[in-house]
């Protein structure tokens, strides 16, 4: 047991547990934006899948990181719009056509990658994002590598968070998509289209699940390969019910989870002796459904989540 | 000055024509009613008019201008602000930002909620109307969501005001003072569209009546010269005849609450908070109150539906110890459920199958003790269509293609077939028209000359004075002593709606004196 608790002394726990929240802090506040104006988004996992291929490809094919991580979030942005299309202005089933998109995205990232790179056996790599050395910060000890180690893009993620809440909270537009959670006829009713304001919201929404998928091929890997999300967009999705819908509570929350992870992969190495290895891969999922529950009583769901909104009809 | 012209507007939604070619006009200043049954196409006209929907033909003129059909925000900027009957504000959002959504650009970097907070500080100073802007809306009382609904057409500078069935929600006391409100804005030189089917108070506020029925415009007269009955035989388009209430010696107790108690949700008080209640034989009582205050809860408990957690609830003398509404239909309780289509009939269900689903563990629809006698059934469902009068093309057809009083009579029927002893009558006639209403209110006083007590459950005072021979008002799951209705006034039960409930008392003793 003295070894499990020296795990937390490691400075490579805490890096890691940093690296392994990133994609999901990204897919955790794409997934909230798009519930906090009414559309669920299960398209997620596909749209992680799509983003991380399509980020990586474009470095590949002689893309630089940065336009490639743009590229990403405009791949993501499409399938939002999709989504919206069928969830936003045809009204369909928000499950059936998230699930649907997954299965697109996902299966349509595999058939590029193989159509575009048929003969290789092993990945091809790219060059990812590399750490940056912060003069001073870098250097100290313990934090130095634990926080202070990171690539770029790993500090973009943790900084997108206060945008979000600067702009959910305190501009119109933030405003607008709060308020077409709760009640889209109350916007109707001030002179505003909920259609756009949802569609809008879906597709930012997207585009950050899909750069959160772009983080594990261009930050913490340098590979695409089959089963790569693994299931870190439903993560997303209950880390969004976690968080109550509120941004600062979905960082702590990736946090968590990341942290479950990181130390169920030492904890692995510490008792594998004893414990068979399934158990520790489980753990992460079994403290998150425990955190669900009780974090998930109090949820505040967003009024309006799930509900289409139909203009001109019979109210 | 004429600050609207609506011409020729009509809207059909599938085969029910909503709007038949309505011209009206609005003049500066000027208080217009559009009086109308439910149904009558007044919510439509005035959806048509504020961007909600777009006519199928027809043009709109505010201030000379032509208005662009279906675009609210070309409604609000040309002055027109609407106060919804259903509130369109987000429970879960400030008064503040539930104000301010819209009016400024999706794209600034930053809300100006100082300005905004001036802004609505002075709009409620100038229309004396208290405004809380850091409250959220959920916390706030129907009659403050009102007023936040209005401050938000003010707040966009309406100059032509809609008001659809504003009156729906409010104690008697909160509609005089929506009232003086609405006058110090028509001093300000507003005009209004004040949509209601209560006469009185179209006679009361308006300066113009406008009638529609069955979508079309059947009349338009002034106010001075309206009388109640001219307005109703207007807006039903024959003289309405209202049952005779004959007053019979109440009875034997039928139904006897004591004390009883239904817990509310959790963190909340109780729904039903110490309620005793004694109904008789030949007696109707009406419940008054203002929506939300334990009516619903009460009503689930005389169906069976729920289990009070303490107190005792007796029935033609025996105390209850289980609560079903198997058991409750075998003690001889009648129910009309306050939501027709929702709890009244299974809409896709055929009229027939809806008409027998009380009785079907009764020989002889229940044959073997397993097994449905078909002939049996319809046999007696087309007695009871025949009985009632429920007016259907089959009755294999789904209970849902009924129009709302044939639901109802549907309902009826199947409550009342057994002459229960005790019926709940949870606003029977809401959303129906004059004749339907004048049916229902007839079988209910039938069941009362055979002995049956009711409860009357109604937000429409006018009812329940016609109907009830004692009137209770509930209040935050408490409940006034019934006092009858010779001796109590509208004035009174508005006082005990707003939750003096002791005023009851005084009443009371004042009439005994």
């Amino acid at each position: 047991m003295i070894d499990l608790f020296e795990i937390f002394l490691t400075a490579g726990f805490w890096a890691a547990t940093i690296r392994i929240a990133c994609p999901l802090i990204l897919g955790t506040i794409g997934e909230l934006i798009c519930e906090r104006a009414g559309v669920l988004n299960l398209g997620i996992e596909g749209i992680m899948t799509v983003g991380a291929m399509s980020g990586w490809m474009w470095v590949y094919q002689g893309g630089d990181l940065w336009t490639g991580l743009v590229f990403a979030a405009f791949v993501g942005a499409l399938f939002g719009l999709l989504h919206s299309l069928f969830t936003v202005y045809l009204g369909l089933s928000q499950h059936v056509s998230g699930i649907g998109i997954t299965m697109l995205a996902s299966s349509l990232s595999f058939f590029v990658f193989r159509m575009m790179l048929p003969s290789s056996t092993t990945p091809p790599k790219i060059v990812p994002f590399k750490p940056i050395h912060v003069p001073g910060l870098s250097d100290l000890p313990f934090f130095g590598e634990a926080l202070f180690s990171h690539t770029p893009m790993t500090y973009l993620c943790f900084a997108i968070v206060p945008v979000v809440i600067y702009v959910l909270y305190r501009t119109p537009v933030g405003l607008a998509v709060r308020m077409a959670g709760e009640s889209p006829m109350a916007i109707e009713a001030q002179g505003i289209n909920v259609l756009t304001v949802r569609t809008g919201a879906v597709a930012a929404g997207s585009a950050l699940m899909a750069v959160g998928g772009a983080y594990l091929t261009m930050s913490a890997f340098d590979a695409f390969y089959f089963g790569m999300i693994n299931g870190r967009g439903w993560i997303c999705v209950a880390l969004v019910i976690f968080a109550s819908w509120r941004p600062g509570k979905a960082l702590l929350g990736a946090l968590l989870f990341a942290g479950l992870d990181a130390l169920q992969v030492r904890a692995q190495q510490v008792a594998g002796a004893f414990i068979p290895y399934q158990f520790f891969l489980m753990l992460p999922y079994v403290l998150s459904i425990a955190a669900m529950v009780i974090m998930a009583r109090r949820a505040r769901y967003p009024k309006a989540l799930l509900v289409p909104f139909r203009r001109g009809e019979r109210i | 000055m004429t600050a609207l012209k609506i011409r020729g507007v009509t809207k059909s939604f599938g085969s029910l024509v909503a709007n038949d070619n309505i011209s009206l006009s609005l003049q500066k200043g000027e208080v217009l009613a559009l009086l109308g049954e439910n149904g009558a196409g007044k919510t439509t006209l005035m959806n048509i008019l504020f961007g909600h929907y777009v006519a199928d033909t027809g043009d709109i003129e505010v201030f000379g201008n032509p208005l662009p059909p279906g675009a609210t925000d070309a409604a609000i900027n040309a002055g027109v602000g609407m106060v919804h009957q259903h509130f369109t504000l987000a429970d879960n959002l400030s008064v503040l930002e539930n104000i301010i959504l819209g009016t400024e650009s999706l794209f600034a970097w930053k809300s100006n909620t100082d300005q905004a907070r001036r802004k609505l500080q002075t709009l409620a100073d100038d229309f004396g109307m208290q405004i809380e802007p850091d409250k959220w809306v959920g916390e706030l009382s129907i009659g403050e969501r009102q007023r936040v609904e209005i401050m938000k057409a003010l707040y966009r500078d309406a100059k032509i005001l809609i008001l659809d069935e504003p009156t729906a929600v409010l104690t008697p006391q909160e509609v005089d003072h929506l009232f003086e409100t609405l006058r110090s804005m028509v001093a300000r030189g507003l005009s209004i569209i004040f949509i209601s089917h209560k006469l009185h108070e179209i006679l009361n506020i308006s300066d113009r009546v406008n009638v529609l029925r069955r979508g079309k415009m059947v009349g338009e007269i002034e106010t001075k010269k309206a009388d109640r009955n001219r307005l109703a035989e207007m807006m039903v388009g024959r003289e309405v005849k209202r049952p005779k209430v004959e007053h019979i010696t109440a009875g034997a107790p039928v139904v006897e609450l004591d004390n009883v108690v239904l817990p509310g949700a959790k963190g909340h008080r109780p729904v039903i908070d110490g309620l005793s209640l004694t109904i008789h034989q030949h007696e109707i009582i009406g419940l008054a109150g203002v929506a939300g205050n334990g009516q619903s809860a009460l009503a689930d408990l005389l169906s069976g539906l729920r289990t009070p957690a303490s107190g005792t609830v007796g029935v033609a003398g025996d105390t209850l110890a289980s609560f079903s509404p198997q058991a409750f239909i075998n003690l001889g309780i009648g129910r009309i459920p306050e939501d027709r289509q929702e709890k009244g009939v299974v809409g896709d269900m055929t009229v027939w199958e809806n008409l027998i689903s009380e009785n079907l563990r009764q020989a002889p629809l229940w044959r073997y003790r397993r097994l449905i006698d078909f002939h049996a059934c319809r046999a007696f469902a087309k007695n009871l269509i025949e009985q009632f009068d429920v007016r259907c093309k089959s009755m294999e057809m789904p209970a849902k293609q009924l129009s709302g009083g044939n639901m109802q009579k549907l309902i009826l029927a199947r409550a009342l077939q057994n002459n229960p002893r005790f019926i709940l009558a949870n606003q029977p006639v809401r959303g129906l028209d004059e004749g339907a209403i004048a049916a229902v209110h007839e079988r209910l006083l039938v069941a009362k000359r055979n002995g049956a007590g009711i409860l009357l459950v109604s937000e429409d005072l006018d009812e329940l004075f016609a109907l009830a021979d004692r009137i209770a008002v509930i209040y935050h799951g408490k409940i006034s002593q019934p006092i009858s209705v010779n001796a109590v006034t509208v004035q009174d039960l508005g006082l005990m709606m707003a939750g003096d409930l002791a005023h009851g008392l005084t009443v009371q003793q004042g009439a005994a004196r």
